[in-house]
């Protein structure tokens, strides 16, 4: 057994697995890691099997101090840097912590998300089955806090995995995001549509697990605020009575009233995720079979490089 | 006849209207019970809400086209809902904190709000905002408010709170925007893994009135 201590934490510091699937129509967003490309590329270094949980971490950063044992673990994803006592390095590496040293994850030059994942069993609360992490109720694996234990349970080192992983093409921050108009846009006037089609859009600091809101043309809707509660997706881009756009994440809201101008399509989000406010993102429309094909390039690429020679 | 909206690459939401109706809902439920008995290869999970049906699906294994085709064959068939559960669920109304602002609102004594509040036909149309926020219409005319204009936050498991036609009884500590009129010790959350949410949406909620005493004793 390795024990850490969580000697600092950002807000949305958090334990996820693959996600909580099925339980939408109880109100439960699958939660699950933000960049799910970089969470199972972390987890596919040890093998972890597909319910394993790792550490989700925000651009606030955390410390981790290994009070016993030792143990490898990977940082994957965004541009972070990992530093290990004096040793500053990045992210996308393998790496080994030991008793008494201290790791410190915070944002480097890019990326908004990175996970943490251990050759072991990392141990987290579960809640219907699942270690992710529903953020605005807690529920599930939790958020880490300052002075909180992490354990890892049967923890090896594996020398053979340290040094650096590939960081693909792909796993980069996407500017240009594919989204299918609908299931409201006939509630949005041809100006609107071409905006979003067409002119830049930006994050904003109101970032978080939920969702993110976006600044650019007002999309203002044209008497839909009363339509019935439907269910939303991740990827749903809504548009609130103000005319501004949020894209809904992992913990989104499972209904709403808001319509929804679009939506972006799923291989596309695990990019988007990794932009930073007030970076640009640009929506290209595209119809909803060409969606398909992209959702299968994108799947066909994350395993071809997960069965990558080694 | 319902339309079928294609939403990105994993979805096809399901139309029956476009204003909330019994009926519209009860194609919605009687659609959401045939994919359950009859589910399509690669088909993750069903969100029913009051007029439409998201289904959602793998798009590796398949895609709108092909859903589409086998939720027209599911919907061509005679669609029968299961038995909604009726549900008796204990309210204490004493100690409410906007009972009172209620009353005035709606020009009717307390106990008149709480008799039509009592009378209420309810249903679950869907759940919502959070998990285990299950949204039952059928709350009395008489007793229909806009929701606050601020919400208020903090607001603990077990309240009944009103807004609209709506009746909600929350299952977490969360801000809210609705009027609370009462509380239960019914946990729509139970912590039971084995049935981890009391009602499938369709059931039907009667409420019946304890004392504060009474409520105390309750487990």
């Amino acid at each position: 057994m390795t024990r850490l201590r969580v000697a600092f934490a950002g807000p949305h510091v958090t334990f996820q697995d693959i996600g909580r699937l099925g339980q939408m129509r109880y109100g439960v967003p699958a939660s699950g890691p933000m960049d799910r490309k970089a969470f199972a590329i972390a987890q596919s270094v040890f093998g972890n099997p597909p319910d394993a949980a790792a550490i989700e971490v925000s651009l606030g950063g955390l410390s981790l101090d290994c009070v016993e044992g030792k143990v490898t673990f990977a940082a994957v994803g965004g541009g972070f840097i990992v530093q290990i006592g004096s040793r500053r390095m990045g992210a996308w590496a393998v790496h080994t912590l030991h008793q008494g040293e201290r790791l410190v994850i915070r944002p480097g030059p890019w990326g908004s998300w990175t996970y943490l994942a251990f050759a072991g069993h990392l141990m987290a609360p579960q809640w219907l089955g699942s270690s992710a992490t529903h953020g605005p109720s807690g529920l599930g694996g939790g958020t880490l806090v300052a002075g909180q234990e992490v354990i890892v349970q049967d923890a090896r080192v594996e020398p053979t995995l340290e040094g650096s992983i590939p960081c693909p093409i792909w796993a980069r921050p996407r500017p240009v995001i594919h989204a299918v108009l609908g299931p409201q846009d006939r509630f949005f006037s041809a100006d609107s549509l071409e905006d979003l089609a067409t002119q830049p859009f930006h994050l904003t600091n109101s970032y978080d697990r939920m969702g993110v809101r976006l600044r650019g043309p007002s999309l203002t809707p044209e008497g839909a605020l009363s339509i019935p509660s439907e269910p939303i997706l991740r990827g749903s881009v809504q548009v609130a009575g103000d005319g501004l756009a949020t894209v809904m994440l992992a913990d989104h809201g499972t209904t709403g009233g808001y319509p929804k101008i679009a939506t972006v399509v799923s291989d596309d989000l695990d990019g988007f995720v990794q932009l930073r406010p007030n970076d640009a993102v640009r929506f290209k429309l595209i119809a909803a079979p060409q969606a398909v094909v992209l959702a299968r390039m994108g799947d066909k690429a994350l395993r071809t490089y997960l069965n990558r020679p080694r | 006849m319902a339309l079928y909206r294609p939403i990105a690459d994993h979805a096809v939401l399901v139309e029956f209207g476009t204003a909330i109706s019994d009926a519209a809902h009860a194609q919605v439920l009687a659609l959401d019970q045939a994919l359950t008995a009859n589910p399509f290869a690669g088909f993750r999970e069903a969100t029913p809400a009051f007029v439409n049906l998201l289904v959602d699906f793998n798009p590796i294994i398949t895609d709108h086209a092909e859903v589409e085709a086998h939720l027209r064959r599911l919907a061509d068939q005679p669609l029968t809902p299961r038995t909604p559960v009726t549900w008796q669920v204990p309210v204490c109304y004493e100690n409410a904190p906007d009972l009172d602002e209620v009353a005035r609102r709606t020009g009717l004594s307390t106990d008149a709000v709480i008799a039509a509040h009592l009378a209420g036909d309810y249903r679950v149309f869907l759940y919502g905002f959070a998990p285990g926020y299950a949204y039952m219409g059928g709350l009395p005319e008489a007793i229909k408010l806009d929701r606050k204009t601020t919400p208020v936050r903090g607001v603990p498991a077990g309240q009944i709170i009103i807004a609209g036609t709506m009746c909600l009884i929350t299952t977490l500590v969360m801000p809210t925007g609705w009027w609370i009129i009462g509380r239960t010790p019914t946990r729509v959350l139970t912590g039971d893994e084995a049935r981890p949410f009391l009602f499938d949406v369709g059931d039907h909620i009667q409420f019946h009135r304890v004392s504060q005493a009474e409520f105390e004793a309750l487990p």
